[in-house]
């Protein structure tokens, strides 16, 4: 039992709790950014493995890491242009059409991967993103290596939160997101186009979900390998209820969520006799009961999965 | 240019709908085809020489379709109440689990043992389900992300299962569960293939799917609860009870799936002994426009499609993935077509 308490104040735990919150701060930014102008994207799980697989490509066909995220956020992008072209202007339903995105992105990204690259025994691997130790910040006892030897994308991300929330919350843009999740005939009485703003608000979430599946390839891991997301997308779906569709809160989630991932991976080396599994199964566990926890006093945007068509109430 | 509803929607329309889904899933992933230096014709005949060329390969395809045919009424079911049940992965294994769990060492004769591994099956499954159902109902969480986390959840279930409690000894590499016992393998329907009378269950339950939705009243509050919740509650339906009926309903024909594939194929369960069929189900109902004697077409040419891509892999190098690609395209190119059935195109 001390074991496990002791394993409270190694650093190494809270270094990799910020190393394992990064593709869900990625994820669950862009969800909550579809979300607010009124968009259910669950082509998440799909876009996070199309990113982890472009942008692992970018770099191993010889692009700089950095081009790797823009080619990532791009091939996202795109993913999520066809779903907001469904679903907006379309109205199709975005339960199936985001399912269809995630099957869709998924499949895609192991054909390509599989047409391009020469599998042999072991699948290939790049040099991928390093910490880097912040000068003389890291040397600060316990807080340094925690939060200032982390790999770069992990700072874009802590960043990312800040942007969102400020855009979100007191820019022009981000009121007229906000209101075409709420109203966008509203948005339409103000000669906005809530249309326009939809997909654009869908694009750019999915750009975002798509650099945090290429942090998977390209910082935690060296390598692609089809289905390596694991359900992190649909985790990211469920951080949103619970942050309440706000950027501060679901920053919070992704990183208690990423402790408890943290802490059971270090818990099975002390704990005898329990199945790994059992282990493994606690972040899947965590997000239902997270789930049930608010959805009671949960804030939904009011036309959240409600199509917009002109002249049509 | 704009959509106007349609008041009338013409039989040849809904028969059309799919096909031509089909056929734009295959133009576009002929581009695909033709990135990997391959004629799309050629792959494309290959892929139908694979699945349906020979008596053998098509006992195959049919194999294949079985428990696509349950995990496509499945999501049918729950889909026409707006009940997005996502988790006919989790209910298929669990049904898979119990079927071997209670089959190996069940003492009673294989006419009475196969009906009772079915019925636990579907208990398995329909439990599984109720859960996500009662949650929604109770407290508004959302069925798709909890049907979804489970699959994930189940799946580690399985893992744990099949490494400690129902490990079989004497299974040689990846770990698998005890087997069912003899007495209740599926007979063979064609000699010296894998094809099982499996097949015939996925039949009748279809067409006992079919008669529920249509002729009873149970039907017609799943379909009004699915069209429009409000107006059903204000005509005294049921919500709740609807919705956890076509939960259990759903669930139940899920788990079948993976009871089917045991007895009928595997005997034992692993958790790689599904290549998605639950996911897969979900395109089979959108096919199908969520009828049930569609699912069996559908079905059949999704089986169609991952069959005989891994024969076209096989002759022509072009990745086996391709039909995920496929498939998934079709759901996506499907519910633009069912836009048009309902909508129709005005200057």
């Amino acid at each position: 039992m001390t074991e496990a308490i002791d394993l409270l104040f190694n650093t190494s735990l809270w270094a990799a709790v910020l190393r394992i919150a990064t593709p869900l701060i990625f994820g669950v930014l862009g969800a909550l950014l579809c979300e607010r102008a009124g968009v259910l994207n669950l082509g998440i799980e799909g876009i996070m493995t199309m990113g982890a697989m472009t942008g692992w490509l970018a770099v191993y066909l010889g692009l700089p890491l950095w081009l790797g995220l823009v080619v990532a956020a791009s091939s996202g992008a795109v993913m999520g242009l066809l779903h907001a072209t469904l679903t907006v202007p379309l109205g199709l339903s975005q339960h199936v059409s985001g399912l269809g995105i995630t099957l869709f992105a998924s499949a895609l990204a192991a054909y390509l991967y599989r047409l391009i690259v020469e599998v042999g025994d072991l699948p290939p691997t790049i040099e991928p993103f390093r910490p880097i130790d912040v000068p003389f910040l890291s040397d600060i006892p316990i807080l340094g290596p925690v939060l200032f030897g982390q790999a770069a994308p992990t700072y874009v991300a802590l960043a990312a939160v800040i942007v969102v929330a400020y855009m979100l919350a007191r820019t022009p843009v981000g009121l007229a997101i906000r209101m075409t999740g709420e109203n966008p005939h509203a948005v339409e009485a103000q000669g906005l186009n809530p249309i326009r703003i939809r997909i654009g608000a869908v694009v750019a979430g999915s750009a975002l979900m798509a650099v945090g599946g290429s942090f998977l390839t390209m910082a935690a891991f060296d390598s692609f390998f089809p289905g390596m997301v694991q359900g992190r997308g649909w985790i990211c779906i469920a951080l949103v209820v619970f942050a309440s569709w706000r950027p501060g809160k679901a920053l919070l989630g992704a990183l208690l969520f990423a402790f408890f991932d943290a802490y059971q991976l270090r818990l099975q080396t002390v704990v005898d006799g329990v199945p790994y599994q059992l282990f493994l199964m606690a972040p899947y566990v965590l997000s239902i009961l997270a789930l049930i926890f608010v959805a009671r006093r949960a804030e939904v945007p009011a036309s959240l999965m409600v199509p917009y068509r002109r002249g049509e109430r | 240019m704009r959509l106007e509803r349609r008041t009338h929607t013409p039989l040849y329309i809904v028969v059309l709908a799919p096909l031509i889904a089909v056929l734009a899933a295959l133009i576009l992933a002929a581009g695909l085809i033709v990135a990997a230096g391959v004629n799309p014709l050629t792959a494309y005949g290959e892929m139908l020489r694979g699945a349906l060329g020979s008596r053998l390969s098509i006992t195959e395809m049919l194999t294949r379709a079985t428990p696509l045919i349950f995990t496509g009424l499945a999501a049918a079911v729950a889909f026409r109440a707006k009940l997005w049940n996502i988790g006919g992965e989790g209910q298929f294994f669990m049904g898979a689990l119990v079927t071997a769990w209670i089959g190996h060492s069940l003492g009673v004769p294989g006419w009475l043992g196969v009906p009772m591994l079915l019925l636990a099956s579907m208990a398995a499954g329909a439990a599984l389900l109720a859960g996500p159902a009662f949650l929604r109902l109770r407290f508004g969480v959302d069925e798709v992300v909890t049907t979804l986390l489970l699959n994930f959840i189940v799946l580690l279930f399985v893992g744990l299962m099949i490494e400690g409690p129902l490990r079989d000894p004497l299974a040689f590499g990846w770990p698998s569960s005890v087997p069912v016992d003899n007495a209740f393998r599926l007979p063979d329907l064609v000699p010296r293939t894998r094809l099982h009378i499996g097949f015939i269950f996925a039949v009748i339950a279809a067409a006992t799917v079919w008669l529920v939705l249509s002729r009873t009243v149970f039907g017609a509050e799943t379909r009004a609860a699915g069209l429009n919740a409000d107006a059903a509650a204000f005509a005294g339906i049921s919500l709740p009870r609807t919705i956890m009926g076509v939960a259990l309903l759903s669930g139940a024909l899920a788990g079948l799936a993976g009871s089917v594939e045991v007895m009928g194929v595997t005997a034992g369960v692993t958790t790689t002994m599904s290549p998605g069929f639950g996911y897969a189900g979900i395109v089979v109902a959108m096919l199908a426009a969520l009828h049930p004697a569609g699912v069996v077409a559908a079905a059949i040419f999704v089986a169609t499609v991952f069959v005989g891509a891994d024969a076209m892999s096989r002759a022509t190098g072009v990745p086996s993935f391709i039909a995920d690609v496929i498939v998934a395209l079709c759901l996506l190119t499907m519910i633009v077509a069912l836009l048009f059935t309902t909508y129709r195109v005005r200057r």
